[in-house]
């Protein structure tokens, strides 16, 4: 027990300000979960569908998602709300990476997100194999990381370095280009029936 | 109808409500959403439970803790949304095998299982290797403009394109 109340509520105030990200991050997942499954990107088929270039479902949440983020990310960054996160990384990792993950996206035919989604859908292999399997992978990636971090993970390193910043221009000379061509991208796949 | 209930929506309308989701990540949390490495450090709980003291030594396990954090919380999260919404709309079903893969590579569920695991054991180790994922890198990334993540996600779909073609044209029937 602890005698003094003040020092008592204010424990409980740390503690309660410990779990509230925690609580928001699960609140978000929810969001994010229920959307994924209403958008169907939650099953197998739908994915490896878009990998064949068959149902174009997953290339559209994407690129929808890009352009409303994009522009309400970079207006609450123009009005100093926030503050960008942008992730680094180098050729070595962003390339090589990223096509060994997608070889495993093909392959399992969830991503590590909408996995989770189809784990809540009730599908089985996304549980028994695919879940297992990501967790295998990632922890093998922690074992070899000693062994790739100074070698090729840092070929032709570029950092957390973004578009704007890399040409040397204002925020809104490469967004409004950029909404404009996804846009004529979904325009141009709902014109051809995709 | 309510729409709630309804088992698919518009894929305009998820993109957008994602989109909106990922401006209310980056004021309320400060974080752009993120799926990956909530599975590294489930992997290091994991590791520690049966290698306690060594795990202490890896790289890796320093910068990602092996702790239940925002991001972990986010994929439990997703689990639950994705249950609320399928039970509700009565879209939920236990399901060993898709209906694609049945068809292609036929309906014995351990086949499916052992190509589902070495998939997953490529998509975990790509995923930390590239540093993110379609979620991280391909939505959170692209949108910010990061250069890192454009590129990212156009590897993810040229190795999932090119993986996915050969599949289903070579071992398909």
């Amino acid at each position: 027990m602890n005698d003094n109340p003040a020092e008592d509520k204010k424990n409980k105030q740390v503690k309660r300000n410990r779990s509230a990200p925690l609580l928001w991050g699960l609140l978000f997942g929810i969001i994010f979960g229920f959307l994924l499954q209403k958008g169907g990107v939650t099953k197998y088929d739908v994915i490896v569908g878009q990998l064949l270039l068959e149902d174009f479902t997953v290339v559209k949440v994407i690129l929808t998602a890009i352009i409303v983020g994009m522009i309400g990310i970079h207006v609450m960054k123009s009005l100093g709300w926030i503050q960008l996160h942008p992730k680094s990384g180098s050729f070595g990792m962003n390339v090589f990476g990223g096509l060994i993950f997608g070889a495993g996206f093909a392959v399992l035919g969830y991503c590590p997100g909408t996995i989770a989604g189809a784990v809540g859908n009730g599908y089985l292999d996304a549980l028994v194999g695919g879940v297992i399997g990501i967790l295998l992978g990632a922890g093998l990636f922690a074992s070899v990381y000693p062994r790739l971090r100074n070698k090729i993970l840092k070929k032709c390193f570029w950092g957390d370095v973004t578009f704007p910043k890399l040409l040397r221009v204002n925020d809104w000379v490469i967004v409004i280009p950029f909404v404009i061509l996804l846009s004529a991208i979904l325009w141009f796949m709902e014109v051809k029936g995709l | 109808m309510n729409v709630f209930t309804e088992i698919r929506w518009s894929p305009y309308v998820v993109g957008a409500g994602i989109g909106v989701l990922s401006w209310l990540t980056f004021l309320v949390s400060r974080k752009p959403i993120g799926c990956s490495t909530a599975f590294v450090r489930t992997s290091g709980m994991i590791e520690r439970l049966f290698i306690r003291e060594r795990i202490g030594e890896k790289e890796y396990y320093m910068e990602f803790k092996p702790v239940v954090d925002w991001e972990w919380m986010l994929v439990f999260g997703v689990v639950i949304g994705s249950l609320v919404s399928s039970l509700t709309s009565g879209d939920f079903r236990w399901l060993w095998v898709p209906a694609r893969w049945g068809t292609a590579f036929g309906t014995q569920p351990v086949v499916r299982i052992i190509v589902a695991l070495v998939g997953g054991v490529l998509l975990g180790f790509g995923a930390r290797w590239a540093g993110g994922c379609t979620s991280g890198h391909g939505i959170s990334g692209t949108l910010q403009l990061t250069v890192g993540s454009w590129v990212s996600t156009v590897c993810f779909f040229i190795g999932g394109i090119i993986t996915a073609f050969l599949m289903y044209t070579i071992l398909g029937r």
